[in-house]
């Protein structure tokens, strides 16, 4: 068990790759004319949903409110970020080979932090699309704002919107808890390893 | 004394008239049986708001040639498909890609008389992937794909004339059958009618159906004496491999036939072995007969028919073919012929006969293996009546029609005359129940009924008449359906329904065999049509001459473009119409002004075209026409007309990103 710390190390890493395998971040919107909701997708480098077509369908319900279209190319950070977590990646592989307790410790809060100023720009981009309306929108509802939330159920409209992570959202998790769990056993490892001597 | 006498007793007398009147008044006014219903028959055919039906029936539209579909035990409609008749509303047979669908030998046909709906099966169970059904008037079979609820295919019948047994399936949709009830010269030809027996014939054809894709191909005619072929249905398990065919009219007479054709006692069930027909055929037998008839087929991905004229059929001659055909005797002018699960009674539902006959398979081969042949008529063998029969069901009702069975070893006859079902025992031939149709009972179906293993919970019996069970609507009255719960030993009716033309067939299928297969809409990345716009920025207005093609979008809630200029009187407009949804249930409509033919009603993904010929110079509105969201209204757009020859550019726009050519 000498190696535990090091193996957990090495699956928080890898624990990140399940981002460009699975969306990490959803939303679903209900109403009674969807009876399957409208799910959309939220991944490290593209939006997509339940269907193919699941985004247009998005814009044409937001372009009532004069909504702006929401264009994955237009949101830079669906471009860089993957290049931040394949970093994490390697960062996180580099780490378990030096098998250093402080390290592991660094790189997990790290990416506690990356999270934080994930879950902020996603908060800056949903405020974004839900306050900055058109001046032209057909339905204008005084003082409304279409802003999804960035954790839970909130009501819309004719709406209720749920947003929750997804299956790679939950990767992250687990490699953050990874991360927090190599450091730990790296360290009573060592501990042990005192008083046995 | 005497006078007095008299007098007391003509008032009795009267008082005793007034009270026979009086009662005899109450019991012919409560001889209308409306009050049989127990009670709980309301909630079993109660489907909750918002729940499904346990099946799709589907049920022909008669001679308005299309097809209904309704959900049971609700008895409520789903849609209406058409299928040999244009229908406005939809478009069909008048947009641009479905007019080639009702194409035939003798030009565009806009109509027929649809009669029996056939769903395809594997191993002789529905298999919920096709609906066949014959068109009458002009020779047809039509095939549904049962994904999209849509006309997929139609195919005429060459050399047949009023193609009424049909398109009855084999065990496996091996081949679907087109018998032609009117014996015609064959190949057509200008002869007097009184030559009747020396020049007409009767073909009955085969259509193969190819298992993948599910198209038809016309692989062989069978070409036999000119009796009316009235119905048909294919052999099943230890039977598989024959279709037996119901004939009237074995007088071959051709004038006044409902006395002519009603004399002779008995008249034949023909039975075919298609499996040796197609040995026959693979060893080369066959004639090879000039022949005209179209070929219908609705591409799914560019959305457009196409119809190809086919210019010969391969006929088989009994007389060159032994062991083809054989010719079973069955009292009288029989109609429908059923085969029951187990493929060994073949039941012939003589019309005009006073019992119903069944035969027997097993019985019918050791005939055939004994040559034991009554006659022979034109090189067919003829059976002899009591070597084939299995038994009669006695006195069972007046004017049997059709039969199905339930899979427990019952079968249900429909009485046209005597206007009831009756419910009877294979094997011991004893009547165990009767309920009345209200009225006229043509078809009868039980889901499966038809095919090895039938559905034995619901029957529905397809009424001709209905006169006072509905609210009246003038000289024109609805034909109706009606469903019996057939759990029990007893018949129980639940509901009738009224239907869309008349109701002849209908078939039943559990709804789970098709409802996980039905399509939403159509991915737009797979839509191959010619003249798609598959996003608003490929929307376009080009001329070519006099044509103009407009390439249209449409989404919620624009077309792109949506104002037109440069049109001119005696242009032909041709508006390409592309639907972008990529959504369920969000079709788009699409009317202009004084367009002659029709709207157009397109599905998500679907390009359909319109063509407009505009007459006066002015500017004409167009619109959606599918109240298709808050903005429905605002869908609309305008198209200017120039006079002939005038020097108006063509420039169209949406918005303000004016676009000039």
């Amino acid at each position: 068990m000498k190696q535990l710390g090091r193996l957990l190390m090495i699956a928080a890493a890898l624990s990140l790759l399940m981002l460009f395998a699975f969306p990490m971040w959803k939303i679903i919107l209900y109403a009674p004319q969807y009876p399957d909701g409208v799910e959309m997708h939220i991944w490290i480098n593209k939006i997509g949903g339940s269907t193919p077509a699941t985004l247009q369908n998005i814009n044409i319900l937001n372009h009532y409110v004069g909504m702006k279209y929401i264009e994955p190319d237009d949101i830079p950070e669906l471009q860089y970020f993957q290049y931040v977590i394949m970093g994490m990646i390697a960062l996180g592989l580099l780490a378990a080979i030096a098998n250093r307790k402080g390290l592991f410790l660094t790189w997990t809060i790290l990416l506690v932090v990356l999270c934080l100023i994930g879950l902020y720009d996603f908060y800056l981009w949903e405020y974004d699309y839900g306050h900055n309306l058109s001046d032209t929108a057909p339905i204008k509802i005084d003082g409304a704002s279409f802003q999804p939330p960035l954790i839970g159920k909130k009501d819309i409209l004719n709406f209720v919107a749920v947003s929750l992570p997804h299956i790679a959202g939950y990767f992250v998790g687990l490699s953050i808890l990874l991360g927090f769990s190599a450091w730990w056993f790296k360290g009573k490892n060592a501990r042990n390893e005192k008083t046995t001597l | 004394m005497k006078n007095r006498f008299n007098v007391k007793q003509a008032l009795l007398t009267i008082v005793a008239i007034s009270l026979i009147a009086i009662l005899y008044h109450s019991c012919t006014s409560n001889m209308k049986p409306t009050a049989a219903l127990s009670g709980d028959e309301a909630q079993a055919v109660y489907v909750p708001p918002g729940e499904y039906d346990e099946f799709y029936a589907f049920v022909s539209g008669g001679f308005s040639g299309q097809v209904s579909v309704y959900g049971i035990p609700s008895g409520r409609m789903l849609k209406v498909i058409p299928v040999f008749s244009q229908d406005a509303e939809k478009g069909y047979g008048y947009n641009e890609e479905t007019k080639p669908m009702l194409n035939t030998s003798y030009g565009f046909i806009p109509w027929d008389d649809a009669h029996h709906p056939e769903l395809s099966q594997t191993n002789g169970e529905t298999d919920g992937r096709w609906l066949f059904i014959n068109g009458n008037n002009t020779p047809r079979v039509a095939r549904l794909d049962l994904t999209t609820f849509e006309t997929a295919e139609i195919i005429e019948i060459p050399n047949s004339g009023g193609n009424h047994s049909s398109p009855f399936t084999t065990e496996n949709t091996e081949y679907v059958v087109a018998g032609t009830r009117f014996g015609v010269p064959y190949p057509q030809k200008d002869v007097e009618i009184s030559s009747y027996a020396e020049n007409f014939k009767g073909a009955l054809t085969f259509i193969s159906v190819a298992p993948e894709d599910g198209e038809m191909d016309i692989a062989f005619q069978v070409l036999l004496p000119a009796f009316d072929y009235d119905l048909a249905h294919s052999g099943k398990g230890k039977s598989h491999g024959w279709t037996f065919f119901t004939s009237y009219n074995t007088e071959q007479k051709h004038t006044l036939l409902e006395v002519n054709a009603s004399q002779n006692d008995k008249d034949y069930i023909a039975a075919i072995n298609w499996k040796k027909a197609e040995e026959y055929m693979a060893q080369g037998k066959y004639k090879e007969m000039p022949a005209n008839y179209a070929h219908n087929i609705y591409d799914e991905s560019s959305h457009i028919a196409t119809s190809t004229m086919k210019k010969s059929v391969k006929v088989l001659l009994p007389e060159e073919c032994p062991g083809l055909v054989y010719f079973l005797p069955t009292p009288k002018s029989p109609h429908g012929v059923d085969v029951d699960p187990t493929g060994e009674y073949i039941v012939g539902n003589g019309k005009l006969s006073a019992d119903l006959t069944v035969h027997s398979f097993d019985k019918m081969l050791k005939a055939i293996e004994n040559k034991a042949f009554e006659t022979t008529i034109e090189g067919i063998p003829v059976l002899r009546f009591e070597d084939v029969l299995a038994g009669v069901v006695e006195k069972p009702g007046l004017g049997p029609l059709h039969t199905e069975f339930d899979g427990k070893g019952n079968a249900y006859t429909t009485f046209f005359i005597s206007s009831e079902v009756v419910k009877w025992k294979v094997g011991t031939w004893e009547v165990l129940d009767r309920a009345p149709c209200y009225y006229s009972v043509g078809h009868l179906m039980i889901p499966g009924g038809d095919s090895r293993s039938p559905d034995g919970k619901y029957l529905i019996a397809l009424n001709k008449i209905t006169k006072d069970r509905y609210l009246p609507t003038g000289p024109e009255l609805t034909q109706s359906a009606q469903l019996y719960d057939i759990s029990g030993d007893k018949m129980k009716l639940l509901l009738d329904f009224p239907t869309i033309g008349e109701p002849h067939y209908a078939q039943g299928i559990a709804a789970s065999k098709i409802m996980p297969k039905s399509k939403k809409m159509y991915p737009i990345e797979d839509n191959n049509h010619p003249y798609a716009a598959k996003g608003e920025k490929e929307a376009r207005v080009e001329r070519d001459g006099d044509e103009v093609h407009v390439y249209m979008t449409m989404i919620r809630s624009h077309f792109a473009p949506d104002n037109i200029e440069g049109i001119k009187v005696g242009d032909k407009v041709y508006f390409h119409v592309t639907n972008l949804e990529q959504d369920w249930d969000t079709p788009h409509g699409f009317a202009m002004m004084g367009a002659r033919n029709a709207e157009l009603l397109i599905m998500p993904g679907q390009t359909e075209t319109l063509l407009w010929e505009p007459q006066h110079e002015g500017v004409l509105p167009f619109y959606c026409t599918d109240f298709c969201s808050a903005l429905h209204q605002e869908m609309q757009g305008y198209v200017r007309i120039s006079p002939a020859g005038s020097n108006v550019p063509l420039k169209w726009n949406l918005g303000e990103d004016e676009v000039i050519q």
